[in-house]
């Protein structure tokens, strides 16, 4: 087996010209595209994320700088595409779709997914979804923030219907991508890869898949039904017919929940997969990492209330699923514990994936744990729709999610393109994004705590010097993704020729060439051991 | 079902479901369907027993449907689990959301 | 892409896809995956009936009232129809099964034709209660139609996303069904390979799995 291959046969120069890409079935390459749309709509969100970050850099009272979105409606819709863009097309797909769809099959020692020709679909749908949700744009914006909440969503614009449909479709797209990754890992293991010999990151997409499959469903009727509610009023969230708005509320977030772990979930098998390579360690604890991905699903379920505890919830939900949502910290404390366990007298060292895996540690430590404090029901009335709560799931969306994003992509981008970056860059961009992302955040929780609410596009002097620094801390996070997005584009095209294992890492994908050949492995793998032999 | 014994497993054995099978259940859901609508003639007479009883038949017919038409008799028990566990969710659903709307109009305010 | 069943001295061989090692774990997976799909049918479908469940409990006499307006003869041959078309899915995959590809083509387009006759009836149903009036939520003028209750719309709003959503997939699968015959009469369909048949059927008897409970839930129980 040569240890290159940049310039032999592979999934990229297997076929050659866009429509080889537009009708391709090869979970690579669908990877791939995955990527690109989602880094396009991340380039969208992230410009709305910063307008809004500009507009509160001052009050309107003292409008010198401040004020850009010209008004309050302006804001509204710029929060409300920021909040269902990053949601629905950037953290939801984000690492299943386009890590999980590359590599799951070549840490099982698969061929592709088991329904490569859906696995194709679940992109056109996602693409389908997206365009719908983004052309509502150019018709009457919508402005009711991307939880759709009634009544005010059937009031409001009619573009919500187009919003709504937009992400249905999307919906689909992850259901079909759920149900590939959960045959795919019961039915096309290769030989020797028990269940217990799968790499975590897989067990992470095999819990996720599960979260997708009994999740999104409800989702979809439910916003199907807000759009009949919508066109013909049926009455069914309208109090006026003598309807439960808050049974909309009930139904959203019992997908919408499970949807958090859905974006979490999948980053905390990418961190598994970085910190026991970095530690050149056997990650300690396997099974119950494993096993507490599968909890952590399971947890997910019998939660949701808690987005809801002033929303006419009764006291009595609301005390239960305040003590649930507890329970979630403690399969999540296990792998912490796991994690932190595993670079204990390890040989760690700081390569740039490392970075961004040790940043997950430290965000989400604090996320998790503002989350906890979120949980308890006195404290979340007091909390409740402030900066606090922002602080608080951005921490976990974007210090969780994102940084696991970033570092699993450093981390495959070897593999993924053949190419090695520059490490220098790297490491620029993971300095920069988590510098910035703690100076923008991190008076958030103050802000929220001093009861700042969420969703305003004004706010009285008392609150200007932390938003100031909130505001200059976007634009670090901004700089450090421009070093990122410069890293790949530089790597990919000038990178030096990278080897097969670059990492010297122990799980399958790196005994293949880098990049992979079109189908994988040259001769299917027979597997011995577990995924993590280092010592 | 597609299980093998044998060491060729590019060869399907189709499970074939005798004719005579289908027409029994078709002929049981045929019944049931009309037992269900004689005992709506009766509504009056069974009170509060009329969903009930609706449902129990509705009942009967799914599984039937399920067992025989769907041939979940011969499936694997992963695809009967995986079946199971949408319905599974489903009362989690309902549990949560009825909880919230019955304790919720009993609670009065101690203000 | 995958090598299509082709014939080895008269006896039709297995489908494999070039990702699968044999025709087991190919049937296998497929298998799996429908399943995996019906469940997110029943989720769809149920959450919608946790809804219907909750108002028929908050508004019992409003519900009735709805249910009143409703014939039921017309839901019942609506249920034998649906439940012989589920009959003549399933002999099919036997013919398919036992090569009888005549007999197979027969039984589905029966069950295409039984889905055309539901949504016939479905649309004498629906244009019936369009011209009395009864629509869904504000649409429906609680004055002009007499109603008792002042949310009676609220009732047909349920009856309408309910039935019209199962109609839709009614709709899909006769579809489906069609693909299939035109699949079957050319031949792709034999004792090794007949999984999409399977796979369709199984959605097809979901519809009627669910037109099962629509039924005394609609009609029946007032």
């Amino acid at each position: 087996m040569a240890t290159t291959s940049a310039h032999g046969d592979n999934y990229l120069n297997h076929e050659k010209g866009l429509w080889s890409w537009l009708t391709t079935v090869d979970h690579k390459r669908i990877g791939l595209m995955y990527m690109i749309t989602v880094m396009f709509f991340f380039l969208i969100g992230g410009i709305m994320a910063l307008l809004l970050r500009l507009e509160l850099f001052a009050p309107n009272a003292a409008a010198n700088v401040g004020g850009v979105l010209k008004n309050g409606d302006v804001y509204n819709q710029v929060l409300t595409y920021h909040g269902a863009i990053m949601v629905f097309m950037v953290i939801v797909p984000g690492i299943p779709a386009i890590l999980g769809n590359f590599f799951l099959p070549l840490h099982i020692g698969a061929k592709d997914v088991a329904f490569p020709k859906i696995n194709l679909a679940s992109w056109y749908c996602f693409m389908a979804g997206a365009a719908l949700a983004v052309l509502t744009l150019f018709t009457k914006k919508i402005d009711t923030g991307w939880t759709f909440y009634t009544p005010y969503s059937i009031k409001t614009g009619t573009a919500t219907v187009m919003m709504v449909l937009g992400a249905f479709i999307m919906g689909m797209s992850s259901i079909l991508t759920g149900l590939n990754f959960i045959v795919t890992v019961h039915k096309l293991r290769a030989p020797g890869m028990t269940m217990h010999r799968m790499p975590l990151f897989v067990w992470a997409l095999y819990s996720t898949a599960i979260l997708q499959m009994l999740a999104t469903p409800v989702l979809g009727i439910t916003l199907l039904l807000l759009a009949a509610e919508k066109l013909f009023g049926v009455g069914i969230f309208d109090p006026a017919l003598g309807g439960d708005p808050v049974l909309f509320q009930h139904f959203f977030w019992f997908y919408s929940h499970p949807a958090v772990y859905i974006m979490i979930i999948p980053a905390m098998g990418v961190v598994s997969e970085l910190i026991t390579t970095f530690s050149r360690k056997v990650i300690f604890g396997y099974t119950a990492i494993a096993y507490s991905s599968l909890g952590i699903a399971a947890v997910s379920f019998f939660v949701w209330g808690h987005h809801m505890f002033v929303s006419g919830q009764s006291e009595t939900a609301g005390i239960l699923f305040s003590f649930l949502t507890m329970l979630v910290g403690v399969p999540t404390a296990i792998k912490m514990f796991n994690w932190v366990a595993t670079l204990y007298r390890g040989s760690v060292t700081f390569d740039s994936p490392m970075l961004f895996a040790l940043g997950f540690l430290f965000l989400f430590a604090i996320g998790g744990v503002t989350g906890i404090m979120l949980a308890t029901l006195p404290i979340n009335v007091h909390f409740h729709d402030t900066y606090f709560v922002v602080a608080h799931f951005h921490y976990v969306m974007v210090g969780g999610t994102l940084m696991a994003l970033m570092g699993g992509f450093y981390y495959w981008f070897p593999k993924m393109f053949g190419r090695m970056f520059n490490e220098f860059t790297a490491r620029m961009s993971f300095i920069f994004i988590f510098i910035g992302f703690n100076v923008t955040f991190f008076p958030q929780f103050i802000l929220g705590a001093m009861g700042m609410p969420r969703r305003y596009f004004d706010y009285i002097p008392a609150y200007e010097s932390l938003n100031k620094i909130s505001t200059i801390g976007s634009w670090l996070i901004l700089t450090g993704f421009l070093f990122g997005l410069y890293t790949i584009v530089q790597g990919i095209r000038k990178g030096a020729i990278a080897p097969m294992n670059p990492w010297r890492s122990k799980t399958l994908e790196w005994t293949t060439s880098s990049p992979p050949p079109h189908e994988n492995f040259k001769v299917e793998p027979i597997v011995t051991a577990g995924p993590y032999e280092y010592r | 079902m597609a299980h093998n014994n044998n060491s060729d497993l590019n060869v399907l054995h189709p499970h074939i479901t005798p004719m005579s099978t289908y027409l029994k259940v078709g002929g049981a859901l045929f019944g049931l369907t009309f037992l269900t609508v004689i005992a709506h003639q009766f509504n009056a007479q069974l009170g509060a027993f009329a969903a009930p009883v609706a449902f129990l038949i509705a009942l009967v017919k799914a599984v039937l449907v399920l067992l025989y038409f769907m041939h979940l008799k011969d499936d694997t028990n992963m695809n009967r689990v995986i079946f199971g566990s949408g319905f599974l969710f489903l009362l989690v659903l309902l549990f949560f959301s009825v909880l919230d709307i019955v304790t919720r109009v009993t609670e009065v305010s101690p203000l | 892409m995958s090598t299509d069943s082709a014939t080895h001295g008269g006896v039709r061989s297995a489908h494999v896809s070039h990702h699968f090692k044999d025709a087991t774990q190919e049937y296998d997976s497929g298998k799996q995956g429908i399943w995996l799909f019906m469940v997110t049918e029943i989720l769809m479908f149920g959450a919608i009936l946790v809804g219907y469940g909750i108002f028929h409990n908050i508004y019992p006499e409003m519900f009735a009232e709805g249910a009143k307006t409703l014939d039921w003869r017309m839901g019942f041959i609506n249920t034998l129809v649906l439940i012989f078309s589920s009959f003549t899915m399933a002999i099919s995959i036997s013919f398919v099964q036992k090569n009888e590809t005549k007999k197979a083509a027969f039984a589905l387009a029966t069950t295409v034709l039984c889905g055309a006759i539901f949504m016939v009836i479905k649309y004498f149903e629906y244009s019936h209660k369009f011209h009395l009036g009864l629509y869904p939520g504000h649409f429906l003028d609680t004055a002009k139609v007499g109603a008792e209750h002042a949310n009676l719309g609220m009732y047909f709003g349920f009856y309408y996303c309910m039935t019209g959503l199962h109609g839709i997939h009614v709709l899909v699968g006769m579809g489906l069904i069609i693909w299939l015959l035109i699949r079957t009469i050319r031949g792709d369909f034999h004792s090794q390979y007949w999984l999409p048949v399977e796979g369709v059927g199984i959605f097809w008897h979901i519809v009627d799995l669910i037109w099962i409970f629509l039924f005394p839930l609609l009609y029946l129980v007032g």
